[in-house]
């Protein structure tokens, strides 16, 4: 009924005029600009040219790769066991595990500096211990904890919501044919989370990539892309070497995530 | 609104639809509703059977040259909410924000009745659906039977021109199916309204239905009253879909059909003919003497009001049902005999 | 009750290591926002003299950041429940295309989309200046969210056969919206908002490129604290923000249940 076709497109146009003009012109333009500066459509491989750019790209690859390891694995384990198990307080607990989901970069960054900054409580604790401040708010590790700090909440509600949709049934009937617990895991549990597991990481690694707030409020003397971005458009003012590079910046996290879209079912947490 | 308005025929002419990703759904077809007769639409999931329902209420278009006439007035253009049918659906699509007398009472506020009008209307339709005890109910407190009978209730308040039900008892378990069953049949007499009743159950189409049309892939296989339906199926989809059907090949030899497993009168039957049919009931246990067919039990299924057998006959399956109460041990012979005017052919010679 | 091995109190330890991990940073931020001074710790008394400095430098901005929260709310209920309708009628793979385009601003970096807007609208000074230029921003980040959450609850409730049941019965386009599709998907839309709200509060990687001296939000006015403040007084801000960003979250996950129980019961 093209009546009814006229009436939803009708509905649609307004969400639809507000995307094109403000992100989809936007981003083509970007595109354009991106090849207009002193070294025109080159810049769009600066990225891996450039010396700084290049580093830059690998600490932040790095980075969003370990971080995403490492946040699976304590999302899976935590997350798995709440699924579970019911017991006194798990409602909070998951509350309390979730809540991180809406603080911005900057927060995280200054509750890092806050636990292991220079007035730190972890430095206090080691100088209590070892009668050596230790302080790493500023450092790889410092990053590392922040990223990790808004990862775990979003990785969390997928895993959970993945555990709960896997059959016990199929755990039952590994018992019954005499698997034990640990080969339940491998065989059955990890399997079934997989696609889970493959886009939670997928998402924890495209955003990782392109967080900013936490590595500017660090201001560490690594530089991940989205910093360096930032002072390549504010302190060189070259807009055409940032537009190109947040560019690149905004395909790599999309392919990610599209292509772990491919590998499984399709659900997209806040970026950081 | 006062009085019920006269029953409605309804016509379909050359009605095919053909979807937008290409399936065709339903050949062109022609259809006539007498008013005020329950027609069931029965077939497997797939032959066109909801889709033709769909083209009746208006929710979607034929294929151009497709026209629907409502007492000879074509309503193709006409949008459902205009043409003033009642429908009611397999998942009841009751609307859970609001409660059964809500629910029952919509359409009557659409037709801006008054409140008293609308209560007496919506009273009236609680008693007749005898679920008085659940006016004030949520709908995610029902049952599927109760849901079902509020869906009932709404679809009729507004005193429809004809009902269409698509697959209404399908959720519903087996039980609770029989019992609605025969409340929809009394329902729809009473009523005296047009119906149409899709359905892919043959017990109920049976048991429901004044004429049924039986379709196959998007085409009608056969219309008409339960009993021909039963025992004279046109063509060899319709005898199969309905109940259970034997088969045998042979040949026609003086009055008599011959088969591998014996031979069994017709003095009736059609010359050159090279099937023939017969339900299971009409095969009847006979001793050696009058035995027309002999074979052995391959297996024996108790029913409790019958035992269904499956007989090895000269190479063939011959199904028979069978109301004796004795035991059949598997490998045991039996002697078949079948009555020559339970025997049947197909038109179509298939 | 099953009898709990070593392996459980293991893992709830884990648990609520990883917990401990997330919540006590918070409490000691938020505490350290009341203290009066943060080097000698708790012992050197509460006050909420940090709390007023903040309430007097950053109340315009505390303000604007809500402001702007409840525009773009605003702005995702009118341009969102529509297209999410139209997304669920009109299932496919066009609308399966649709809603992927919809979610690329919350995939990219926010630089990304804030470098898009500033290079295409840097020359409209009146716009790329005022607070709607960081509105733009957030609706194009919250959007999906309005959407999917719309959207979810749509299919739950099998809105096809829902309107086709009421259009059968009479009512036209208008009627069946107002009485019984948005009734219907109250939860989704109320889910959205309050995430639309949590996150245009929070947002900070568009907002910081975004922003003129002028047009500050909450988080930029964070940022700002904590490089050029004293510590207890960046605390203090952040005090606030939490403050405010708690009792959201908390109406997100208290929503989060029943949406999954009404699904639940509707599925007979």
């Amino acid at each position: 009924m093209s009546r009814s076709n006229r009436l939803l497109l009708l509905l649609f146009l307004p969400a639809g005029i507000v995307f094109a003009a403000f992100f989809l012109v936007p981003l083509g333009q970007l595109f354009v600009i991106g090849g207009t500066g002193k070294e025109g459509w080159s810049a769009y491989g600066a990225i891996l040219t450039n010396r700084n750019y290049f580093n830059s790209l690998v600490s932040t690859t790095l980075l969003s790769a370990s971080v995403t390891a490492a946040t699976l694995a304590i999302s899976g384990i935590a997350g798995v066991f709440l699924t579970r198990n019911r017991f006194w307080g798990r409602v909070a607990l998951v509350a309390m595990l979730t809540f991180p989901l809406a603080f911005p970069g900057v927060v995280i960054g200054f509750m890092v500096i806050m636990l292991a900054g220079r007035q730190g409580v972890i430095g206090d604790i080691s100088e209590w211990l070892t009668g050596e401040r230790l302080v790493f708010a500023y450092s790889m590790m410092g990053l590392f904890v922040g990223y990790i700090y808004f990862s775990i909440p979003r990785t969390i509600l997928t895993v959970m919501a993945a555990a709960e949709k896997l059959d016990p049934k199929v755990e039952e009937a590994a018992r019954s044919l005499g698997a034990g617990p640990l080969r339940v895991v491998r065989d059955v549990i990890v399997p079934g989370l997989k696609p889970a597991l493959l886009s939670a990481g997928a998402i924890c690694f495209a955003t990782a990539m392109g967080a900013f707030g936490t590595a500017f409020t660090l201001a560490t003397r690594i530089n991940v892309l989205p910093v360096t971005i930032y002072g390549v458009f504010t302190e060189e003012a070259n807009i055409a070497a940032a537009a190109a590079l947040s560019f690149v910046l905004g395909v790599l996290t999309w392919a990610v995530l599209a292509l772990a879209r491919t590998a499984a079912g399709s659900t997209v947490a806040a970026a950081g | 609104m006062s009085e019920a308005p006269a029953p409605l025929a309804i016509r379909l002419e050359r009605c095919g639809k053909t979807f937008a990703d290409g399936t065709r759904a339903l050949e062109p077809l022609d259809l006539e509703i007498r008013a005020g007769e329950t027609l069931v639409v029965l077939g497997p999931s797939g032959c066109g059977k909801t889709t033709t329902l769909r083209i009746i209420a208006g929710l979607e278009e034929p294929d151009p040259g497709g026209r629907v006439l409502f007492d000879g007035t074509d309503v193709t253009p006409v949008p459902i909410e205009s043409r003033r049918v009642g429908l009611v659906f397999q998942s009841y699509a009751l609307f859970p924000n609001m409660d059964v007398r809500g629910n029952i009472a919509y359409g009557l506020r659409i037709r801006a009745l008054g409140k008293a009008g609308r209560d007496a209307r919506v009273d009236e339709m609680l008693a007749m659906m005898r679920i008085e005890a659940l006016a004030d109910r949520r709908i995610d407190q029902l049952s599927g039977g109760q849901r079902q009978r509020v869906a009932l209730a709404r679809a009729l308040a507004v005193r429809p021109r004809a009902l269409l039900l698509d697959e209404p008892l399908t959720a519903l378990d087996a039980k609770l199916r029989d019992t609605l069953r025969v409340e929809i049949d009394a329902l729809l007499r009473r009523l005296g309204i047009t119906s149409i009743y899709v359905t892919h159950d043959q017990s109920e189409a049976m048991a429901l239905g004044d004429r049924i049309v039986v379709m196959d892939h998007g085409k009608v296989a056969q219309i008409g009253a339960p009993r021909e339906i039963y025992f004279a199926p046109a063509s060899r989809f319709v005898a199969e879909f309905i109940g259970s059907m034997n088969r045998l090949e042979g040949r026609v030899e003086a009055g008599r059909f011959v088969t591998a497993a014996g031979a069994i009168p017709w003095p009736d039957a059609p010359p050159g003919a090279r099937h023939v049919l017969f339900r299971p009931e009409s095969v009847r246990l006979a001793g050696a003497d009058s035995a027309q067919l002999a074979g052995t039990v391959s297996a024996a299924f108790f029913l409790g009001d019958r035992t269904r057998l499956f007989i090895e006959c000269g190479g063939h399956s011959v199904i028979a049902e069978t109301a004796e109460r004795r035991e059949f041990a598997r490998n045991a012979p039996v002697h078949l005999a079948i009555d020559s005017d339970a025997l049947l052919t197909l038109k179509d010679s298939q | 009750m099953r009898r709990r091995g070593p392996a459980f109190w293991c893992l709830l330890g884990f648990t609520l290591c990883v917990c401990a991990f997330l919540i006590v940073p918070v409490g000691m931020s938020m505490l350290a926002g009341v203290t009066v001074n943060y080097q000698s710790g708790i012992g050197s008394g509460m006050t909420l003299r940090w709390v007023a400095q903040v309430w007097d430098g950053y109340r315009d901005t505390i303000f604007r950041s809500v402001g702007i929260a409840l525009a773009c709310l605003a702005c995702t209920l009118l341009l969102g429940v529509p297209a999410a309708y139209a997304l669920a009628r009109r299932q496919g793979a066009l609308a399966r295309t649709i809603e992927e385009l919809l979610v690329m601003p919350v995939a990219i970096p926010g630089l990304a989309t804030a470098m898009a807007l500033i290079v295409t609208y840097n020359t409209l000074g009146e716009f790329r200046t005022s607070w709607t230029f960081i509105l733009t921003g957030h609706v194009l980040f919250t959007l999906p969210f309005m959407v999917r959450s719309v959207l979810a609850v749509m299919g739950a409730i099998d809105l096809k056969t829902l309107e086709e049941g009421a259009a059968s019965l009479g009512a036209g386009f208008f009627r069946r919206v107002f009485t019984v599709v948005l009734p219907n998907c109250r939860s989704g839309i109320l889910a959205g908002s309050l995430m639309v709200v949590t996150l245009s509060m929070g947002e900070f990687n568009m907002t910081w490129l975004l922003h003129t001296p002028l047009t500050k939000t909450l988080p930029v006015g964070l940022a700002d604290a904590y490089a050029s403040l004293r510590l207890e007084v960046g605390s203090a801000y952040t005090l606030v923000f939490f403050v405010m960003i708690v009792p959201l979250l908390i109406g997100i996950q208290v929503l989060a249940r029943p949406v999954e129980l009404g699904t639940k019961a509707t599925r007979r």
